[in-house]
């Protein structure tokens, strides 16, 4: 393609022996090449360099790839505050303050305030669940399981991640509701001073149940990119550190948790976005209420998410308005969470550029 | 505070595979002793034995008796932890904890043993560090990260962080062999300083290396690929360099084979 110039070229450029392929092959036996093509080192003239290559082409390619995030970031952020803010001008309520969601009537009132509260409450509760139960699993597999037993049992939580967020959410509305309620009930009972578990019921179809769905479907992911990352340890912290005499969990406190803490923090707020933006699960497991209570026991509950899923069908113009609106605070929601999980994680460079 | 280590009748196998074969020696305290011996010869096997490092391995294991001052370390009822506390190991490539500042890394073993006592970390910080003659380099930034020292001050602060829990034993595994010469040189003067206070014992690829800072030499061989180690010939470093007995050893230290 142009790379090498033509062999009349290369006679004429070059001295006596260096350019004839054939005296060249011949006389030296170094060369890899056969006679008759130059040496893939250069023979002769140096070849131009060609104005369109593979090299530029994919340059630009790899660009435009790159260029492509920003253009659908701000097409996406376009769309949902063009859409929005008409509604949010009929809007006869504090937007961001009121309580409930009845953006279509006549006089169309509705205010993001329960629901974000949902949707944050319910996501911080899949994850306090979740994460001690994913490091545990995740510790297991890369440092305390046979390895008969970590590889399938890792392809077995691999799995549970691809299972379908519509399967969780029928599953914990049917399988999960009743031990859920009897629990809540329980508790309830004798623990019913704590306003966390107060109320007087009906209990289940509650904060509880949706967030153990949740926490139930973040936990694969979680789980999955720590082990990866615990199992980067270098293999000769960990003996440094038991070269000095620590037991194993010490071993794996000196030298893996802390070796592993970016990639833990970066699997939680994936879990987290996943939390947060969580639809059909939460829609099929929360009674759509519009209280901000922190009350997990007692029916109720509900998520941005949710609440467009339930109500786009029945939304006219500006309750379709204002759906979207709700929407932006959710995009704001998980882009200050990720921003935070930035924050934390490049605090701390210094000492992570120098482990790798 | 430094131990006789008496090996005797040691084998070390990873699986099916034999190591080393009926390893036997005495090491007196406060010496330096060499271990030379070409590559795979089980010189770091044996090593790794002696603190009980080399069975973190799968399947590794061992068979005779290794004893610290008449204590077999290998006996059922002794605290693994105990013993690698007791004996500290320098490793081949510089391994500070990556996420720790130079002075946690120093005090990592300590905090290990419940140290907790801010006064005390700093005292025994700054002693280890001292002794391990990084001190001087180091004490404006402890805070720093330890990954971010050069190579052979890495190293030197690994030797802080392994004094630091004041062992008895101090084993070396090939501590220079990524180091440039002055970091060598530095490290070796380290050595001389440690016989004071431990009883040391150094692998080495590097003869002159051995013939400069042991009191005693071990030279370890193969006979061929997939045989185990053997020790041939263990004896005062002065003698193994100018006078061996063992045809083998003077072929290896003069470099007509290995």
């Amino acid at each position: 393609m142009g790379d090498y110039p033509s062999r009349s070229v290369d006679t004429d450029a070059g001295g006596p022996g260096a350019t004839d392929g054939r005296d060249w092959a011949a006389g030296s036996g170094v060369s890899p090449s056969s006679p008759g093509h130059p040496p893939l080192g250069g023979g002769g003239a140096l070849p131009k360099k060609s104005r369109f290559s593979t090299e530029s082409g994919f340059r630009a390619l790899s660009t435009a790839a790159g260029a492509m995030v920003l253009v659908i970031i701000v097409a996406i952020a376009i769309f949902l505050v063009s859409k929005a803010m008409p509604a949010l001008q009929e809007n006869t309520e504090n937007f961001l303050t009121y309580k409930r969601w009845f953006p279509n009537d006549a006089n169309p009132n509705f205010g993001i305030a329960a629901l974000a509260f949902g949707t944050v409450l319910s996501s911080v509760l899949a994850l306090l669940m979740a994460v001690p139960v994913a490091l545990g699993i995740a510790l297991f597999l890369s440092h305390y399981a046979p390895k008969r037993l970590a590889t399938p049992l890792g392809f077995t939580i691999d799995l549970l991640a691809a299972v379908p967020s519509v399967v969780f959410g029928l599953w914990g509305r049917d399988v999960l509701l009743s031990p859920v309620r009897d629990f809540s009930e329980w508790l309830n009972k004798y623990f019913g001073w704590i306003p966390l578990f107060g109320g007087n019921g009906p209990f289940g179809r509650s904060v509880l149940l949706g967030s153990l769905v949740l926490a139930i479907m973040v936990l694969p992911i979680i789980t999955s990119l720590s082990r990866e990352v615990f199992q980067q340890t270098p293999g000769m912290n960990e003996e440094a550190a038991l070269a000095l005499g620590a037991t194993k969990w010490e071993m794996i406190r000196t030298a893996v948790l802390p070796y592993g803490r970016p990639g833990v923090i970066a699997a939680v707020m994936l879990g987290l976005g996943r939390a947060l933006g969580e639809t059909i699960a939460l829609a099929l497991t929360l009674s759509a209420t519009f209280d901000i209570s922190f009350n997990l026991i007692e029916s109720g509950g509900n998520t941005i998410a949710a609440n467009i899923a339930n109500t786009f069908a029945e939304a006219n113009d500006t309750g379709r308005g204002a759906l979207i609106a709700s929407g932006l605070v959710l995009f704001a929601i998980t882009l200050v969470v990720n921003m935070a999980a930035r924050v934390i994680i490049y605090r701390r460079r210094e000492f992570r550029d120098n482990a790798a | 505070m430094a131990k006789r280590i008496e090996a005797s009748n040691v084998s070390s196998y990873y699986g099916s595979f034999k190591a080393i074969d009926n390893v036997s020696m005495t090491v007196e305290p406060k010496t330096i002793t060499a271990l030379i011996g070409p590559s795979g010869c089980g010189k770091s096997t044996f090593l790794r034995s002696i603190n009980r490092m080399h069975e973190v391995l799968p399947n590794a294991r061992i068979e005779g008796r290794l004893t610290i001052d008449d204590q077999n370390i290998y006996d059922s009822d002794v605290d693994v932890t105990a013993v690698r506390r007791m004996i500290g190991m320098v490793f081949q490539r510089p391994n500070p904890f990556p996420t720790m500042s130079i002075f946690d890394n120093v005090v990592a073993g300590l905090r290990l043993n419940g140290v907790k006592r801010k006064s005390t970390l700093e005292e025994s910080a700054e002693k280890s560090l001292r002794a391990a003659n990084l001190w001087d380099e180091v004490k404006d930034r402890l805070g720093r990260p330890g990954a971010g020292l050069s190579g052979g001050q890495q190293q030197r602060l690994c030797i802080a962080r392994t004094i630091a829990v004041e062992p008895q034993v101090v084993l070396m595994d090939e501590p220079c062999s990524a180091l440039d010469p002055i970091s060598t040189l530095a490290i070796e003067d380290l050595m001389f300083k440690l016989k004071d206070r431990f009883t040391i014992i150094i692998v080495t690829h590097n003869m002159q290396q051995a013939a400069r800072v042991s009191d005693k030499t071990g030279f370890f061989s193969i006979d061929k690929t997939g045989d185990p180690g053997r020790l041939i010939e263990y004896d005062d470093t002065q003698k193994i360099f100018s006078n061996p007995s063992e045809k083998k050893t003077e072929d290896y230290i003069t470099g007509r084979f290995g």
